[in-house]
């Protein structure tokens, strides 16, 4: 919500400067987002007139003017621009002036010529067409101005004189004397031989001495359009040039002043619960309370007398009652569409919106300055004199004023008449009835819609219009009758307009206003304050709360007051947020602390972050996609998702059933930014199907993720083995996985504790790798959280250190390739008669010496007892028994 | 004799004295002190000595001897001591030689910012919840006093996983306060950090998915004060004490009244800088007194328990905290980002 502190002024006076209003208002509850000075950028420009104009001695297309700026003596001034003659108003950036955008004018040479400033046009101040309409211009084709495309063939002689034809009816004819009109047009005289004639032209860019193209089947002077012209063959026949004022000022004025600009627009953001602060009066009634200053409102006075009887000419039915709590409407008759007063089209500019014509700005006004908004329609498209207040039949089609055909449902609310819609009710106007320029006659229409079925209604339509958003927040039913009051008020001080007497006013709710005890003691142990009741009810009554005794009336507006505690708001808002002591918590402790699975995850981040894993955080939602780049086949269980229906895009769509597809595109990143050796972990959820409510069952897994030199299987499977350790599982082991579509089938491995599968570890399978365009071997391990939590081991118990020296022995044996490593211990330990107190792996040899298709492994046993330092020969009948197990059942002997 | 023992103790001093190495030292121990050495042949000698000079010649040689093993201990250690010191030199290295790398892995900086946070509540007696995060729109907007029709509710602003807007994505960590209510003891202190989803677009600080902490007291004679104290003793942990705060009104459905906190920007000090935008002031995260119909919802009565909750943005905490520029980093987990922190 903008606001003009210049409009603001006209309902309470504030005196502070920007930052303290800024500061006062954010801290009372209506938070500033930006202050602008809409004329912070401009000085030292002022209006001049323009004395005389003479062609520029040096040059084709420029002027030199003599402008009195209110000055002892008039300054010479060169420009460019051709949609100027003397006597115009200008705005002049003299010498050392500034204009938006940081522009510094000096005085210069042009082409010899000197130059004290520039006249500026309407972008040069930082304005455009919409905050001044009459700014257009309108640029007429000057044959003197003409530059062929093709030298050779010019569509215009090089020789052209008064009287030869251009094409048809059309002629070069001199311009003789030009002199203004008024509003904007020009009268010309132009003469061709032997004849002369009288032209009214909306063309600013005619001087005496031109030529131009005249049409004398329609007596205009022709434009670039008339001539189907390229901009380029007349360079200088622009539709741009000088900001001609037509503003009640002199020479010398500020043109801050004059333009409007000498304001400061603040832009607020208003919670959703305070549509009242949507407008000019509800910010004036916070600003007063704020600043402790007087609030004061004015109540429409309306003189009325046209011609007529309102109940005659207008009746309202409201068959939508329950969507309609109040229908408020007035006429107005001989409607003379202009364009508004300078004061109400700055206002509306500085509140950000733009200026149309004197009923359109009025409407506007009107809702910018109760926050109500209305809607004015023409009355001869209203067949039979009758509105109907209606749900709109299941595809009914309506135009609305944006030019768009509507298709609409028994969802939305019409305004009808006997035969058709003509507006959409509490979002946008019809087509049909649209305010135009020879509209007579206007119905106003200040209204009270249901908010939810606008909301709904705007939103299914995908238009959100500035009333729309007013009526789904749910607007104040008594505020219509002021407003519609307040527009025709207005349409009698612009003379835009006759109004009828009497207002056609439906109430399809009674009004039942809130009230509510004021509970002092309540409210100081909320807030843990001590303001006495006297200040409380000061408070409330500047926000114009009725209090006697201890009962509080809400007013109409405030919606949101509804029990205590809002009470409790307003007061703390005055008293000040900052001012309400700062205490710590008293009151029963309480022990608080991690859960199991926190506990877990923390210890499982720390190892991981020990071993060089960096942790990393990813989206829990993916593209469908992701499935088949981890090569999971298309009727893959997995795939069953939580969907989301109304997605940013593909690639946030739907919610994982994994997280390796996440740590690949992340480690896919790193590899493409040229990140040697990389180690990543993150402790992410998936989302699975067929939890409580309908919701997910959010399981969280433990992901690691690496590739580089210092990588391959045993270093990503030693990682998850001091995982493992640190949460000292018991039993794990690990199991060859052959058909995980993600993993390298000979490199990956389900990891067990126990019966317990906690998950998975590999080398991704090359062709994963493909799929994310990466080169190298990638390593990955899925372990689930909810697994560990359950394999994790008892808390550490003493175990005495070894009082005797143990025995170790090396045995090497040769045994078929497919034997495997685990067999072979698994076997050794079988075999050992409680003597061996650890087995481990130190090498595996293939080559001259072992047969094809067999291997050397070669192991050391550590030998032990607890009670007596073992012999060699004690030791040796260990081992003797191991081998005997080795070859019996693995066929393995000793190499 | 005498002269003899004299001689050779000046003798072997001297040549004590300039002993350049062990094996010199060593032949010079045989030389005097050796079964066949100098002293040794001396001492047979004293057969031919009277009784009476027998003694004091015993004496003399003797403290010869004594000399003689002193200095050679004293050449043993200055050699040993020169030994060492040419080994050390010969050991010196390049310190500036850079040191063999132990790689650790780092926590995410955001992370790091919310264990800060949870130290801090878990101090002060709160418990750390987890929760859904495909949650029931009943439980994120409506049991929160957001009913129908409210903004966020729309399908601009929320994800949804069916068209009648029953199952979302949570779009704030407020549910867990109705979980809480629900599942907990009176009275209660928690909070509940984790991922929340909203439409957003990415950019420099929006993203579509971020982190929330949760925060919510319910107690009897729980106030606004408490709530104004807790919270600038969280903020004084996060940023220093002296960390300047202040308190907005604002708007939440769920709490009345409702307050934003403030605190003052880092870069400028509160004088206004494109930081704050001008303001001097950093919004850090919403607050307010739990709304007592939320309390009702969940069979709690208000004129029994009041509580205050609080929730706090963790990417932007995080951005503040490390000076981060752009949120995006956080989501792109690139690791020459990550081993930053």
């Amino acid at each position: 919500m903008n606001l003009s502190r210049e409009w603001l002024n006209e309902f309470v006076p504030v005196t502070a400067s920007d930052k303290e209003f800024a500061e006062a208002m954010t801290l009372s509850g209506s938070k500033v987002e930006t202050t602008t000075d809409l004329g912070a950028e401009i000085s030292n420009v002022v209006v001049g007139r323009i004395l005389s104009m003479e062609r520029h001695p040096d040059s084709d297309h420029m002027w030199v003017c003599q402008v009195d700026v209110g000055a002892d003596q008039p300054v010479q001034i060169v420009t460019g621009a051709w949609n100027i003659h003397v006597g115009d108003l200008v705005p002049v950036a003299k010498d050392n002036s500034w204009l938006p955008g940081g522009v510094h004018i000096t005085r210069g040479n042009l082409r010899g010529v000197k130059s004290k400033g520039m006249l500026c046009s309407l972008k040069e101040l930082g304005l455009d067409e919409r905050d001044f309409p009459y700014g257009v211009i309108t640029a007429a084709a000057l044959l003197n101005d003409y530059h062929p495309i093709d030298p050779d063939k010019p569509s215009v002689p090089a020789d052209v004189r008064p009287g030869h034809k251009i094409y048809g009816p059309v002629l070069a004819a001199a311009v003789e004397a030009v002199e203004s009109a008024g509003e904007g047009r020009w009268s010309c005289t132009l003469t061709y031989p032997e004849k002369t004639a009288a032209v009214v032209t909306p063309c600013q860019n005619l001087h005496e001495g031109d030529m131009v193209a005249y049409n004398t089947k329609t007596g205009a002077i022709c434009t670039l359009a008339d001539l189907h012209a390229e901009q380029r063959e007349f360079p200088h026949c622009i539709p741009d040039g000088i900001f001609v004022l037509q503003e009640d000022c002199a020479p010398g004025d500020d043109i801050r002043e004059v333009t409007g600009l000498n304001d400061q627009v603040v832009e607020f953001e208003i919670t959703p619960n305070r549509p009242d602060c949507l407008s000019v009066i509800g910010l004036a009634r916070e600003a007063a309370a704020t600043f402790n200053a007087p609030l004061t409102l004015h109540d429409p006075v309306v003189k009325g007398g046209a011609e007529g009887v309102l109940a005659e000419l207008l009746d309202v039915e409201t068959p939508a009652a329950d969507l309609v709590p109040r229908y408020t409407a007035r006429m107005v008759r001989n409607v003379k569409i202009a364009p508004s007063p300078k004061w109400m089209r700055r206002r509306l500019r500085a509140m950000g919106v733009r200026p149309i014509n004197n009923i359109v700005d009025i409407t506007n006004y009107v809702m910018l300055e109760y926050g109500q908004p209305m809607h004015a329609f023409d009355y001869r498209y209203v067949t039979g004199g009758k509105i109907i207040v209606r749900r709109a039949a299941e595809g009914e089609e309506l135009t609305t004023l944006d030019g768009n055909v509507r298709k609409l449902t028994a969802n939305h609310l019409v305004i009808a008449d006997e035969n058709r819609a003509v507006g959409l009710a509490g979002i946008m106007g019809g087509m049909n009835s649209e305010i135009v320029a020879d509209t007579a006659d206007v119905v106003f229409e200040s209204a009270c819609f249901d908010g939810t079925c606008i909301r709904k209604g705007a939103l299914s339509l995908g238009m959100r219009t500035e009333a729309s958003a007013k009526f789904e927040k749910g607007l104040d039913p008594l505020n219509t009758l002021p407003a519609v009051n307040r527009a025709c008020e207005l349409v009698e001080l612009l003379g835009a307009g006759e109004v009828v007497d009497g207002v056609i006013d439906i109430l399809n709710y009674v009004p039942q206003p809130t009230v509510l005890e004021l509970e002092p003691e309540k409210i100081n142990a909320l807030l843990g304050t001590d303001v006495p009741e006297a200040d409380m009810a000061a408070i409330l009554r500047k926000l114009d709360f009725q209090v006697e005794g201890r009962a509080v009336t809400v007013p109409s507006w405030r919606g949101d007051v509804k029990r205590m505690a809002d009470l409790a708001e307003e007061v703390a808002r005055f008293y000040g947020y900052n001012n309400i002591p700062t205490t710590l918590m008293r009151g029963q402790t309480t022990v608080g602390g991690y859960s199991a699975e926190e506990r877990l995850e923390r210890r499982l981040g720390r190892t991981a972050q020990a071993m060089g894993f960096d942790e990393i955080i990813t989206y829990s939602f993916i593209s469908p996609t992701y499935y088949d780049k981890i090569r999971w086949s298309p009727d893959d269980p997995r795939r069953q998702s939580f969907k989301i229906l109304n997605p940013l895009g593909e690639d946030t769509s739907i919610m994982r059933t994994t997280t390796l597809p996440s740590m690949l595109e992340i480690l896919t990143r790193n590899y493409n930014y040229r990140n040697k050796s990389v180690r990543l972990y993150e402790v992410g959820r998936i989302y699975l199907p067929g939890g409580p409510d309908g919701l997910a069952v959010e399981d969280k897994y433990l992901t690691l993720g690496a590739y580089g030199e210092d990588m391959d299987f045993f270093t990503i499977k030693g990682a998850v083995e001091a995982l493992l350790k640190e949460l000292r599982c018991q039993g794990v082991r690990f199991t060859p996985v052959r058909d995980d579509p993600p993993y390298h089938p000979g490199r990956c491995a389900a990891v067990w504790a126990g019966e317990k599968r906690l998950g998975v570890v590999g080398q991704l399978h090359p062709l994963v790798g493909k799929n994310y365009g990466v080169d190298v071997p990638l390593y990955a391990a899925e372990l689930a959280l909810p697994a560990l939590l359950e394999a994790q081991g008892p808390d550490p118990e003493y175990v005495p250190l070894p009082k005797f020296p143990g025995v170790a022995r090396d045995i090497a044996v040769v045994c078929d390739e497919a034997v495997t490593v685990g067999a072979l211990e698994d076997c050794i330990a079988r075999g050992a008669k409680g003597l061996l107190k650890e087995v481990s792996l130190f090498d595996i040899y293939r080559g001259p010496g072992i047969p094809e298709g067999k291997k050397s492994v070669a192991f050391n046993l550590t030998l032990r007892a607890d009670d007596r330092s073992l012999t060699g020969e004690e030791a040796d009948e260990d081992v003797k028994s191991i081998l005997a197990a080795l070859g019996q059942e693995l066929g393995a002997v000793l190499r | 004799m005498k002269e003899q023992l004299a001689r050779m103790r000046a003798e072997a001093l001297a040549a004590l004295e300039a002993v350049k190495d062990a094996a010199a030292l060593d032949e010079l121990r045989v030389k005097y002190l050796g079964k066949k050495g100098e002293l040794t042949a001396v001492l047979k000698q004293m057969g031919r000595l009277s009784a009476e000079e027998r003694p004091a010649m015993g004496a003399l040689a003797n403290e010869v001897r004594a000399a003689v093993e002193t200095a050679l201990e004293t050449a043993s250690k200055k050699l040993e001591e020169a030994a060492l010191e040419r080994k050390l030199k010969a050991e010196t290295v390049d310190v500036t030689i850079p040191g063999k790398t132990a790689h650790m892995g780092h926590r995410h900086p955001m992370y790091m910012a919310l264990d800060e946070i949870k130290e801090i509540f878990v101090g002060m007696g709160f418990t750390v919840l987890d929760g859904p995060e495909v949650e029931l729109a009943e439980l994120n907007f409506d049991r929160l006093n957001a009913e129908e029709g409210h903004p966020s509710r729309d399908w601009s602003d929320t994800f949804y996983f069916d068209a009648d807007s029953r199952v979302m994505l949570r779009s704030q960590t407020s549910p867990m306060q109705v979980r809480a209510m629900e599942t907990m003891e009176l009275p209660m202190r928690i909070i509940a950090p984790g991922r929340v989803y909203r439409k957003d677009e990415v950019d420099a600080t929006h993203s579509p998915m971020f982190h929330q902490v949760e925060g919510m007291v319910i107690d009897k004679n729980v106030t606004m004060a408490d709530l104004k104290g807790t919270l600038n003793k969280l903020v004084e942990q996060l940023y220093g004490p002296g960390t300047r705060t202040r308190f907005r009104p604002h708007h939440f459905p769920f709490t009345e009244p409702s307050c934003e906190m403030d605190v003052q920007c880092h870069k400028c000090g509160g004088a206004g800088c494109p930081t704050c935008k001008g303001e001097g002031w950093i919004e850090l995260l919403g607050a307010g007194m739990i709304h007592p119909t939320v309390l009702e919802m969940s069979g709690i009565d208000p004129n029994v328990w009041s509580g205050w909750a609080f929730g706090i943005g963790l990417e932007r905490t995080a951005m503040r905290r490390f000076k981060i520029a752009d949120l995006r980093l956080i989501f792109e987990n690139d690791v020459r980002f990550l081993e930053q922190f």
